[in-house]
């Protein structure tokens, strides 16, 4: 069922907002509202990409879209989807595209309540890690070991020192209908992803890296780099959950080197080898623990 | 027409149900809960169209109910005290996003300590979120008051979210006679909600914008021009509803004995009847007392207050609320009203029912005893000895 170009609606629906060079979040957004098409109807809390995209009189969205308060994306969405149901309209998507912060932290009990619910919308967490809008700030998903303004790096502690929440599986506890990881450095199965979801009924969960270079400390040309290279180096992976089932969608025969990601990075440049072995040793863990229990493809 | 013995919490469900919203979301708190249970009851059996969400919070609460109105469609949800806190940063939105939502509010003290029971302190704290907010005295004007609110909230000239409060269990759980009105009549009255501020699939709209120093003033500017505007809304309302059902309200206040006045109690919710009660007893003793009820603390009815005690000797508030370190509120916006309007008499704050505490008959007339006598303290907490007096 890959996606092609032809799939994807010439029409541009998130164009001449403000994001950052090399932003990884308004590829994801783009890209997914050219797969939902016109009658997607958005909704993004406070963050970057309302931050963005929202300032009267200037609006960029050319589909619906609205923001929701930072904890509210999942509530709104539910709204909205009851709302144009009740109005006799059936050929829209609500979709909802929120950032780490918004999605593991503030907003993880609105998102639980919609899950619970199968109220019938798509959640996209754009994950790049921190709260980026307010300036780098440690989220539930920055990953162990990241530098951000919360979590310095010095002498006595190196960055953050707790792993990444782990919100897929969190959305697949719930038994949700479907819910996928993504990159937007493999832009193809993301796209795959956001269009299966909107065919099916029900609660749909999507978890997209989408690096900020702001944030993360890279050229702002490596957006899509770096988003492959965190997936090469087995620091996240590509999979889905649908039908009670896990499945991995990509299972690479090697492992790229953890530290070359890691040391491309401003926010890692500080780790030492016995900080980059906690990491790798994680991962592998995680690795053997996925091949032993999930569906590989 | 049908007679039913309600509740103030069953008699607004049913003024729900004959309005007839799309949306309702909504969270249970004592002693909200009854509203949404009898909702979901109406729902279950057919009676009642609307999509009820099950939401796990309030805050999720008024967000879904948000989006269900910005989707444009008819919305209630309920709240109280901790739970209408919860939801705070919700109601500033609503209201900002001028999105006509109808919310029942049963008064409840706020923690700490921690007390279920009735006073004004949750919504009156937030009489600056933007929302109309009217007080009901009886299940009768409950139910009616639901119904009037989705056609205030709606009109055009004010698009801006409705909060309804019911004295907690002293009107949410007590059982009156109430006339329950036909759905035919309802309809009558109440026109379905059209409104162009709403995502549309045909004309794509982006909403809940940012409004940066040059513009956000003017957005403002224009929630406060109609929240006045529904001044007049309210009479247009309450003219066609008395014409449709035969029930007359007064407005922004309502007044008793209070043209002749000596000495009157100004107060809000179902206090307002042992006031009224107290009033004919000093009455027949001839003493000239009045109570002025405010039925609307927001739009506040400043030049109405004015009118009603400007030839009075003495007014008093009763109020169940306290803003510490100053005074009651209400006290404050009367005064603020009566300055502004050159009425100089002397005015008098009775703080009381705190928690739910009982405020009795003897009470009240030591409050017009108080007025009369005049040399007292001008902020007095029933019930509590200060200073060991």
């Amino acid at each position: 069922m890959s996606i092609t170009a032809k799939d994807l609606c010439n029409e541009e629906f998130f164009r001449g907002h403000k994001a950052c060079a090399g932003c990884g979040g308004s590829l994801a957004v783009r890209n997914a509202l050219k797969v939902l098409g016109r009658n997607a109807v958005a909704v993004l809390p406070a963050g970057c990409m309302s931050a963005v995209g929202f300032n009267f009189p200037q609006l960029c969205f050319g589909n619906n879209a609205i923001i929701s308060t930072f904890a509210g994306t999942a509530s709104m969405l539910t709204g909205i989807e009851a709302g144009f149901r009740a109005r006799g309209i059936t050929d829209f998507t609500a979709v909802g595209f929120a950032g780490d912060g918004g999605t593991a932290d503030i907003g993880i009990q609105a998102l639980s309540g919609a899950i619970d619910r199968n109220d019938n919308i798509i959640y996209i967490c754009y994950d790049n890690e921190a709260y980026m809008n307010t300036g780098i700030q440690k989220s539930g998903l920055t990953p162990f070991g990241a530098k951000t303004t919360t979590t310095p790096a010095g002498k006595n502690i190196h960055g953050n020192i707790r792993p990444k929440k782990n919100m897929f599986e969190i959305a697949a506890a719930h038994g949700i209908p479907y819910a996928a990881t993504a990159t937007v450095g493999y832009m193809n199965d993301f796209l795959d992803k956001v269009k299966k979801a909107s065919q099916i009924n029900g609660t749909k969960y999507i978890h997209v890296i989408a690096p900020c270079p702001t944030g993360w400390g890279i050229p702002v040309s490596d957006t899509v780099e770096a988003a492959r290279e965190i997936v090469d180096c087995g620091l996240w992976y590509l999979a889905e959950y649908e039908n009670g089932e896990f499945t991995l969608n990509h299972d690479p025969k090697k492992f790229t080197d953890v530290t070359a990601y890691l040391k491309k990075q401003g926010r890692f440049r500080h780790l030492t080898e016995e900080d980059v072995a906690v990491i790798e040793k994680s991962r592998d863990e995680k690795w053997k623990k996925i091949r032993r229990e999930w569906n590989l493809k | 027409m049908a007679k039913k013995f309600l509740s103030g919490d069953e008699a607004f469900a049913e003024g729900v149900r004959l309005a007839k919203p799309d949306v309702i979301s909504a969270y249970p708190i004592t002693p909200q809960t009854i509203v949404v249970e009898r909702l979901s009851e109406m729902v279950e059996e057919g009676g009642l169209k609307s999509e009820f969400i099950h939401v796990e919070s309030e805050h999720s609460a008024l967000s879904c109910a948000i989006g269900a109105s910005a989707a444009g469609v008819r919305t209630f949800t309920a709240t109280s005290s901790q739970g209408l806190l919860y939801m705070a940063e919700c109601l500033v939105y609503a209201s900002g996003g001028r999105f006509p939502i109808v919310m029942m509010n049963a008064n409840r003290s706020t923690a700490l300590p921690w007390n279920i029971y009735g006073d004004q302190r949750d919504s009156l704290l937030l009489l600056d979120s933007g929302w109309i907010q009217a007080y009901a005295e009886n299940a009768q004007e409950s139910l009616d008051l639901a119904l009037m609110s989705f056609r205030i909230a709606e009109d055009k000239r004010v698009s801006t979210p409705f909060m309804a409060n019911l004295d907690g269990f002293i009107l949410t759980h007590t059982y009156e006679e109430v006339d329950v009105p036909d759905t035919s009549l309802a309809e009558k009255f109440l026109p379905t909600y059209e409104t162009e501020n709403k995502l549309d699939l045909d004309e794509p709209k982006n909403m809940a914008f940012s409004a940066g120093p040059e513009h956000n003033c003017i957005f403002k500017y224009k929630e406060h021009r109609a929240m006045l505007e529904a001044v007049s809304v309210i009479t247009e309302a309450e003219k066609k509803f008395a014409e449709i059902f035969g029930r007359r309200y007064t407005g922004l206040i309502e007044t008793y004995l209070a043209e002749d006045a000596d000495y009157i109690i100004v107060t809000l919710g179902s206090i307002a009847g042992l006031c009224r009660e107290t009033a004919d007893r000093l009455r027949a003793e001839g003493k000239k007392a009045g109570v002025v009820r405010i039925r609307y603390m927001r739009p506040f009815p400043a030049s109405e207050l004015a009118e009603a005690l400007k030839k009075a000797k003495a007014a008093a508030v009763l109020e169940k609320d306290i803003s510490f370190g100053n005074e009651g509120t209400v006290y404050t916006d009367l005064n603020s009203a009566l300055f502004r309007h050159g009425v100089t008499i002397p005015t008098y704050d009775f703080i009381g029912g705190l928690g739910g505490r009982n405020i009795s008959a003897a009470d009240i007339e030591n409050i017009f005893a108080a007025m009369e006598n005049g040399s007292g303290e001008r902020i007095n907490f029933i019930g509590i000895e200060v200073d060991g007096q």
